[in-house]
């Protein structure tokens, strides 16, 4: 990204990852280069196995590059997870069965250490944020997929780390609810200040989130084209009406084509 | 649908608890037919003897011929002398009735009418199977204490410690493969040769017993959280201990009450065993001494009383499972 407003949180530089399997390795990123600003929302496209969930686990250090580096905060990736930078939203809820949802909420907030006050407090103003504060005392099986959703992403959010990955979300719910969450998102990207690095399947989601799009393509994978975007912070949903979304989103599909071709 | 027909439905999928009642109840009449039919060509040998000293004329009339006869054939060539067959003293296989009396006699009747029942001396009979069951009951719960600790710690280095992991297992396998009867002599040597002796080398036994369903369930259950449960604590930077608390040993509960349930039948059978040889009380004790001295009737009250324990046993710790899986949110 040319001309960074603010210094960079998260800085990848020529990175590489090739898994070794029974069939030979996986080039699973190949020369990744980018810098994500802070307070940045940067959204990750590409076709399935183009290796966006890889690139997160990297910055998240559940993988470790095989060539290049990568800082986070400054520090290495692997350092920044032992200093708690990020919060991580996973492909699946992933809420622990015999917890109930505060008590999934809690669980971060146990392990670093927080007052049982403070816990209380921060467990009723994330359940709060995402509109599930009657649903404290109930199990995951009692909630629908979309609520188990938002209640993974109160959970990475309910010790405030300054970066959130978030990997496809909202993959799984329908295009209604996937509005609601958006918008959310956006408001509390917006109070918090947060840089927020998500991965997602879909053009409009991407574009109407996002700060910088990243465009990714498979075998090795690989980024293909940054668009920076010209939208406004503010942003009703009916903005992906006008011409300027709507540039965007073209662009943004030429480069997933480009991908493709070569 | 109104929700008054869709309970009604939902009731309607399920049997009624009591229409399982009678297939059980046919079931154990069968047993019971099964049982009394059995015991005429069982014990016909001894009731002819008894027929022909009481004059009455069998064939053939020679007890050295009869011994060698089968006891069917004995049977279909005495039709009419098999009265004595669910009435002997010493009978080689008991009726029903009769193990149910001698059960009676030995618990209700010993205990509120005995000379040494609890009703005049306060403390439980020594004949009593109310006192040995309870001493096969003590030294179980002991065995299946230990067994359970030890199975679960042995689980928890298994899955912390690959060295553990390798060096464990194949011994605690090893140790399921020799026949606990041969084995338990030995433990019980070694134990008093070292000055323990009473209840503890029975629990001991037990322990032996029970310890391995628990470790090979609890390094199932500690080892079931996904890849993504585990990922998860370690984007909190979770330490290993934190890790077991919070993450393997929860989601390892269900697999723990079921190794519970094998892990508390297997130590009611190790403390039977252990009181074989020891002869100073218990179920295992009776059963012995009622094989020592031809007491069928005994020996079948105490094995009876045992499968009761037993099942009841296995019952509370589904009872238990059920209560702390509803709790834990987790009920099936
Ligand atoms: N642990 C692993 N071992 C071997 N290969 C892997 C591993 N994880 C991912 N890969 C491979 O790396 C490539 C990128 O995978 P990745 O999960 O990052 O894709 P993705 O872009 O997230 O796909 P999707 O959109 O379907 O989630 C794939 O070809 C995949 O097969
Ligand atoms: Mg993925």
């Amino acid at each position: 990204m040319a001309q960074a407003p603010e210094p960079a949180v998260i800085r990848a530089d020529h990175l590489d990852l090739t898994f070794q399997t029974d069939d030979g390795p996986v080039h699973a990123l190949r020369d990744v280069t980018l810098d994500i600003p802070n307070g940045a929302f940067v959204s990750f496209i590409g076709p399935s196995g183009c290796g966006k969930t890889t690139l997160l686990r990297c910055i998240a250090a559940l993988e470790t590059p095989t060539g290049g580096s990568l800082t986070v905060n400054g520090m290495t990736a692997d350092e920044a997870r032992r200093a708690r930078a990020y919060g991580y939203v996973f492909q699946a809820a992933g809420l622990y069965p015999w917890r109930t949802i505060g008590g999934n909420i809690r669980l971060p907030l146990e392990i670093m250490g927080f007052s049982k006050a403070e816990q209380r407090e921060r467990v009723a103003r994330v359940l709060d944020l995402v509109e599930l504060s009657q649903f404290e005392k109930k199990f995951p099986w009692q909630l629908s997929g979309g609520m188990q959703q938002r209640a993974s992403i109160a959970r990475a959010l309910a010790f405030d780390a300054d970066i959130l990955l978030m990997d496809e979300p909202f993959g799984a719910l329908d295009e209604i609810v996937r509005d609601r969450l958006n918008e959310e998102l956006l408001r509390l990207w917006d109070k918090t200040n947060k840089t927020i690095a998500f991965v997602t399947h879909s053009i409009p989601e991407a574009v109407y989130l996002s700060t910088h799009i990243v465009v990714m393509s498979p075998r090795p994978g690989r980024i293909t084209d940054v668009i920076e975007s010209p939208l406004p912070k503010e942003r009703p949903l009916d903005i992906r009406d006008t011409p300027q979304f709507i540039e965007i989103a073209h662009r943004v599909r030429e480069g997933l084509r480009a991908g493709y071709e070569e | 649908m109104t929700d008054a027909t869709v309970a009604t439905q939902g009731a309607m999928r399920r049997w009624p608890r009591w229409l399982s009642l009678p297939p059980v109840l046919a079931m154990v009449l069968a047993l019971i037919a099964i049982w009394y039919v059995a015991a005429v060509p069982m014990n016909v040998h001894e009731v002819l003897t008894r027929a022909e000293r009481a004059g009455i004329a069998v064939s053939p009339d020679s007890a050295v011929l009869r011994r060698d006869m089968s006891a069917l054939a004995l049977v279909a060539r005495n039709p009419g002398t098999l009265g004595e067959s669910w009435s002997l003293d010493r009978p080689r296989l008991p009726a029903p009735h009769q193990v149910l009396v001698e059960l009676y006699d030995s618990t209700i009747v010993e205990e509120v009418t005995g000379r040494r029942g609890i009703v005049r001396t306060g403390s439980l009979s020594n004949r009593s199977l109310v006192y040995h069951g309870w001493v096969t009951l003590n030294a179980t719960f002991v065995g299946f204490l230990i067994g359970t600790a030890l199975g679960v710690v042995l689980a928890v280095g298994i899955v912390h410690s690959r060295v553990m992991d390798l060096s464990v297992m194949p011994w605690a396998i090893v140790s399921q493969t020799i026949p606990i009867v041969a084995l338990a002599p030995m433990i019980i040597v070694v134990l008093y040769s070292i000055g323990i002796q009473g209840l503890l080398p029975k629990a001991v036994i037990s322990a032996y017993l029970s310890f391995f369903p628990v470790v090979v369930g609890m390094v199932k259950g500690l080892r079931s959280p996904g890849a993504m449960q585990m990922d998860l604590m370690r984007t909190y930077n979770a330490p290993a201990s934190t890790v077991l608390w919070k993450l393997r040993l929860p989601a390892s509960v269900p697999y723990l009450f079921a190794s519970l349930k094998i892990g508390i039948a297997a130590s009611l059978v190790g403390a039977i065993v252990g009181e074989l040889p020891v002869q100073q009380g218990g179920l295992g004790a009776r059963m012995l001494a009622g094989s020592y001295y031809g007491q069928t009737a005994q020996i079948w009250a105490a094995l009876i009383l045992a499968a009761a324990l037993a099942a009841l046993l296995v019952w509370a710790v589904g009872w238990l499972e059920r209560r702390t899986l509803a709790r834990m949110g987790m009920a099936a």
